[in-house]
C-alpha cells in the first residue's frame, strides 16, 4: 500500500512538474570533444544530452520536499546534509524572509541535489558535461578565449549575494541555457573526481602519496583563473556540504527523453 | 488513453526505480523488521551511519549484499582498483599491516573491505583472483563491487576522490576509513605507509565497545 501511495505521489509530482512552467524545459546539447581547463591535457568526449535551461529554483525544491519528507530540513539525515541544509528556510516547507520562489535553490547537499534529479527522471551533469556547456557565450559554443566571456565570469565572482537574484537573469548561451555563470555555482555528479593536491586534504606540501597514479595534472591554461576557481571549489567540497552560493540543475540522457 | 498519459505512466514507473529506491528499501526493511522482531536490529540507525545508503554490492564470491548486512562489524575500508600498479599495492599492504596488528580474537568482529573504483574491470571473478594473489582469503576480507553511480556515491561518504585518467588507470585519494558497528565513521588515515597506530587503536576500541 505504501508503495502505491508513493507511486501516486510520484505521478502527481510528475504531472505537476510538467505543468509547472519552467522545470520541464530542457535543451539539447550536441556532444563533442574538448580539453577541459583543468584536470587533463587531452580531449575528453562528451555525448549528446539534454540540460535544464535554468538552475532548480526555490519553488521547485519546495515541491520536492513536500513530496519527499525525508529531504525536509527537520528530517534529513546528517549523513546526507550538514547543518546548513536549507538554512534560510523558515521551516520545513516555507522559504525564509526575502527569499524569492524564482531564485535558484542553494544550501542543498549533493545527495539532495542528486535525488531531486533522480525524482525527475534526470541526473546531475558530470564535471565534463557542465564545463562543456559552460564554455559557451551567447554566440559561440567555446568562448573561453574571448576576453568579454572571462571578464563576465570574473566580475561575477567578485559580486556578493548573486544567489538572491532570480533565474534567467544572465545571458542565454549558445545552447539555450541560462545562468551557468552569474548566479550560483552548481553541483556535478562527479565533483569528487577533482584531484587538487593540498586543497582540502591537509597536504599543503602537495604530497603525491595522497594520490595514486598521475593525479596532480596541471592546468592546461592557468590563465583561465575562473575555471581553475571552479575546480578548486569542487575539490574542496564534501557531499553533505550545503553552501549558500551552490545550487544545481539536472541533465538527462537523450535516449531516455524519447521514452 | 492519450499518448501523453501513457508517457506519464511509463515515466512514473521509470522514476520510481531511481527516485524512491531508498524509501522503498526502508519500507522493505520496516516490513522485515516487523516480521522478525529482531530486537538489536530494531534500534534505529544513527543518522551518520553508512547503512543509510541504499545500495547493493557484489562480493568476490559473487554474492549480492546490502551494506547493512555488515551491521554489527567494525569496518576497515579502502577504495582501490585491482589493475593499479602505483599506489594500490602499497595501500593493500597498509591494509594487511593493520590486519596483522589486530588481535586474532578481535578479527571475528572486524571486516577489512576493499571497494573497487573500477567496477567495469573488477568483476567478482577478478576480485576473487586478486584476493587469492594477495592471500586475503580469510572471512574477514571482503571485496565489493557496485554500480558506477553507487561507487561514486560511496566515495563521497569516505571523502575519497577518484578520476579515470586513462582506459586502465585512475587517480584516487589514499584513505583508509574505520567505521563502528553501527556504520558511523570513527577514524580515517590519509596517505601511504603512514603510521597506523591510531587506526589500530580505533579498531580495538570499537571492537571492545
Amino acid at each position: 500500500m505504501k508503495t502505491l501511495i508513493r507511486l501516486a505521489v510520484c505521478i502527481a509530482v510528475m504531472i505537476q512538474s510538467q505543468a509547472y512552467s519552467q522545470s520541464g524545459s530542457m535543451v539539447e546539447v550536441k556532444g563533442g570533444e574538448f580539453i577541459p581547463l583543468y584536470g587533463t591535457k587531452t580531449e575528453v568526449p562528451v555525448g549528446d544530452f539534454l540540460m535544464d535551461v535554468y538552475p532548480v529554483t526555490n519553488a521547485e525544491f519546495q515541491e520536492f520536499v513536500e513530496a519527499n519528507p525525508r529531504w525536509r530540513k527537520s528530517q534529513v539525515k546528517k549523513l546526507f546534509a550538514d547543518d546548513n541544509y536549507l538554512r534560510n528556510w523558515k521551516d520545513d516547507l516555507s522559504l525564509g524572509e526575502g527569499m524569492l520562489p524564482d531564485s535558484p535553490v542553494t544550501n542543498v547537499s549533493w545527495y539532495a541535489a542528486k535525488n531531486y534529479c533522480e525524482c525527475q527522471g534526470k541526473r546531475l551533469p558530470t564535471v565534463d558535461e557542465w564545463e562543456y556547456v559552460a564554455m559557451a557565450n551567447e554566440k559561440q559554443p567555446d568562448a573561453r578565449t574571448e576576453k568579454t566571456y572571462n571578464q563576465f565570469i570574473l566580475s561575477w565572482y567578485e559580486t556578493p549575494d548573486t544567489y538572491k537574484k532570480t533565474i534567467g537573469n544572465t545571458f542565454k548561451n549558445y545552447w539555450g541555457v541560462y545562468d551557468l555563470h552569474g548566479l550560483v555555482w552548481e553541483w556535478t555528479s562527479d565533483f569528487n573526481s577533482v584531484m587538487i593536491g593540498g586543497e582540502s586534504r591537509k597536504d599543503s606540501t602537495g604530497d603525491n602519496n595522497l594520490f595514486c597514479g598521475a593525479a596532480a595534472v596541471g592546468a592546461t591554461d592557468l590563465m583561465n583563473y575562473a575555471a581553475f576557481m571552479r575546480y578548486a571549489f569542487r575539490g574542496s567540497m564534501k557531499a553533505q556540504y550545503s553552501v549558500k552560493n551552490l545550487g544545481f540543475r539536472c541533465v538527462q540522457d537523450v535516449e531516455k527523453s524519447e521514452l | 488513453m492519450t499518448m501523453k498519459n501513457l508517457i506519464y505512466i511509463l515515466l512514473a514507473a521509470f522514476l520510481l526505480t531511481a527516485c524512491n529506491n531508498a524509501e522503498m528499501k526502508e519500507a522493505e526493511v520496516e516490513k522485515d523488521l516487523a516480521e522478525t522482531k529482531v530486537s538489536a536490529e530494531n534500534k534505529e540507525l544513527p543518522e551518520l551511519s553508512i547503512y543509510n545508503l541504499p545500495s547493493t554490492w557484489t562480493t568476490q564470491n559473487g554474492e549480492n549484499i546490502q551494506l547493512e548486512d555488515l551491521r554489527g562489524n567494525v569496518l576497515v575500508m579502502v577504495m582501490i582498483y585491482t589493475s593499479c600498479k602505483a599506489a594500490c599495492p602499497r595501500l593493500v599492504a597498509d591494509m594487511r599491516n593493520i590486519e596483522k596488528q589486530v588481535p586474532e580474537g578481535d578479527l571475528d568482529n572486524v571486516k577489512f573491505i576493499m571497494v573497487s573504483i573500477d567496477p567495469e574491470t573488477d568483476t567478482p571473478k577478478r576480485l576473487k583472483e586478486f584476493s587469492i594473489e594477495n592471500d586475503m582469503e580469510d572471512d574477514h576480507w571482503l571485496f565489493l563491487r557496485g554500480t558506477p553511480e553507487d561507487t561514486r556515491e560511496f566515495a563521497t561518504v569516505l571523502a575519497v576522490s577518484y578520476k579515470k585518467i586513462s582506459p586502465i588507470d585512475f587517480s584516487h585519494s589514499n584513505i583508509i576509513s574505520v567505521f563502528d558497528e553501527e556504520g558511523v565513521l570513527v577514524h580515517q588515515q590519509e596517505g601511504l605507509g603512514v603510521d597506523n597506530t591510531e587506526t589500530i587503536q580505533a579498531i580495538t576500541t570499537e571492537v571492545s565497545n
